[in-house]
């Protein structure tokens, strides 16, 4: 245990690199994921505005999305990463597999969350002299809010796990400081900190997410 | 006014299945002012029938005209502005359980861009007039059922419509708020000269509130008219169904006399004709009188014994030609 003095700011370094890329990859994966679940949604056959072709192949790619192991995913954005961020090694870089792999998943997410509201709601809407887009606006979205917050708090959360793999693949962050510090030194107990760490994260991120929703949904 | 010609949905075959034929040829004319009633058996087209008047659901074929409007041969975004002078009223209210009482009652204004101050205000006065003033920051799941369709009926008056549609509104309330509903309904058709259309299955509903009403069956107008003027026909299906007639039973001697009783035609002179003249035993064996559309309604099963039958026809006759509406009930078909 002397050499704590010389992991504890390399401990600190990661944790700060995972929530770095967490945090980033959540507010694109919330900006892309919930408009494409809401096309998702309104694209659906009797939905507002049915486009079967579009809505299939939007469906087929969020399931593309989904089904590919991240490990995987990850080495096929590598060139749109290096495209967009100039290299693949780094937070930075890991930002855009991380967002990749979890667009899909939000989007099936808020495309569930947006069906559970009443047609006679939007019906009511529609009676009112609402657009489409302000059905969007002012009932889908607002009525869904709860689930939504839910449906973004598992995601972020898986956000979490996969950044640990993103991590070992030089992302740097907790995943990457739990391969070499623990694993590779053969130091189990670092392995366990890590491991305490991410649950910890974890645990205060769902029990915030869990809080907004209930709040929400209090109303 | 409402004004629906000719007017036929047909829903396409899902899947295996036929298709359906909610409508067929169906006319329909609200006068502007009038509170009108549309009943008829599950199934026989009535949300349909009301669906079509704002054009959620589009007719296969015929017109819909609302306020010399016709809606049918608009393009879609005047359909929308169109909706905005027709308010409608759910079954299940469908409100937006993330807005306040009073957010509720904005949202029609917000769609037509009404600015924040006068949505307030607007706001304010429609729920002093559904009588919840003091319950504007309220949350629907904070209301009752009751409460939650007043905040529905201010809603669908927020934007100062001319008609208003009723799809089953008190269909999901208890008695004391079915009452309550239907007085306010009543009242700001009133006070606003709104012209209602309301759909239910509940034939007290109808004589609560309706000036006039029809009869749907399988997608068909089959009878209709203003109600003292249906009530007052004793072989109309609608007055039937609004008046159910009482069960004859046979097997008690005597003659079954069927009396439609309306304010011209009460039943007092059939009473006194036959007991008072003729001297008649005279019992009521079934049957109610009530007070519908301003009017005295009903049907009555009189039991007559100890008559002699000619001299009983002739008394009838005689009756019929006075204006009371009475003749003798079959043994087979008593209705
Ligand atoms: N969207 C739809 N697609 C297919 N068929 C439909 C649709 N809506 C209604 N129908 C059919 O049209 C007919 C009339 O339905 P409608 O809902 O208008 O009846 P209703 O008089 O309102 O019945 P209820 O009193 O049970 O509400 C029914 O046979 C129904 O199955
Ligand atoms: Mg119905």
């Amino acid at each position: 245990m002397s050499d704590w003095s010389r992991i504890a700011p390399q401990l600190l370094d990661a944790t700060g690199e995972t929530l770095y890329m967490v945090a980033v990859a959540t507010v694109i994966t919330v900006l892309l994921g919930i408009p494409l679940g809401v096309l998702l949604t309104v694209t659906g056959p009797g939905a507002l505005a049915p486009r079967p072709v579009l809505h299939r192949v939007l469906g087929l790619l969020v399931n593309l999305g989904r089904s590919l192991p991240f490990i995987i995913l990850l080495v096929l954005v590598a060139p749109l990463t290096r495209g967009l961020v100039g290299t693949t090694i780094g937070s930075t870089a890991a930002i855009v597999p991380l967002t990749v792999g979890a667009v899909p998943f939000l989007a099936r997410l808020v495309e569930t969350s947006l069906r559970e509201v009443s047609h006679g709601k939007v019906e009511a809407a529609l009676a009112m002299g609402a657009r489409r887009r302000d059905v969007v606006r002012t009932v889908l979205l607002p009525e869904a809010l709860p689930s939504l917050v839910a449906g973004t708090t598992v995601t972020v959360v898986a956000l979490i796990s996969y950044s640990a793999m993103a991590g070992a693949i030089g992302g740097g962050g907790l995943g990457d400081f739990a391969i070499r510090f623990g694993y590779q030194q053969f130091r189990t107990d670092i392995t366990l900190l890590t491991v305490a760490l991410l649950l910890v994260v974890v645990q205060a991120l769902q029990f915030g997410g869990d809080t907004w929703a209930r709040r929400l949904a209090r109303r | 006014m409402i004004e629906l010609n000719d007017v036929r949905k047909v829903f396409p075959a899902r899947g295996r299945g036929p298709e359906v034929v909610a409508l067929d040829g169906v006319d329909l004319t609200v006068r502007a002012g009038d509170f009108a009633g549309v009943v008829g058996p599950s199934g026989s087209g009535k949300s349909t029938l009301i669906r079509l008047v704002n054009l959620l659901e589009r007719p296969t074929s015929g017109t819909v005209t609302v306020d010399g409007r016709v809606l049918t041969d608009l393009p879609a975004d005047e359909v929308r502005r169109a909706r905005s002078s027709i308010g409608m009223v759910f079954q299940h209210f469908e409100l937006m359980d993330s807005r306040t009482a009073a957010a509720n009652v904005e949202h029609p204004l917000e769609l037509a861009g009404v600015g924040r101050a006068e949505r307030r205000r607007r706001s304010g006065e429609l729920l002093d007039l559904v009588g919840l003033g003091d319950r504007a920051q309220a949350r629907p799941a904070q209301l009752s059922g009751g409460q939650k369709q007043r905040v529905a009926i201010a809603r669908a008056l927020a934007a100062r419509p001319t008609v208003l549609l009723c799809d089953e509104a008190t269909s999901a309330l208890d008695q004391a708020s079915t009452t309550g509903v239907l007085e306010l309904l009543r009242r700001v058709r009133d006070e606003l000269g709104l012209t209602v259309l309301l759909i239910t299955h509940e034939m007290a509903v109808v004589k609560a509130v309706c000036d006039t009403a029809v009869l749907l069956e399988a997608g068909r107008v089959v009878d209709g008219g203003r109600l003292d003027q249906v009530l007052a026909r004793g072989d109309s299906p609608l007055a039937a169904a609004l008046l159910p007639a009482p069960v004859a039973d046979h097997r008690v001697a005597g003659t079954l006399l069927r009396v439609t009783v309306t304010d011209t035609a009460p039943e007092t002179h059939v009473l006194q004709v036959l007991v008072g003249r003729l001297g008649l035993d005279v019992e009521v064996a079934g049957g109610s009188v009530e007070t519908v559309a301003g009017g005295r309604h009903g049907r009555l099963l009189l039991r007559v014994t100890g008559a002699d039958q000619s001299g009983l026809d002739r008394a009838l006759a005689q009756l019929r030609d006075d204006g009371s509406r009475v003749e003798r009930v079959a043994a087979e078909v008593a209705r």
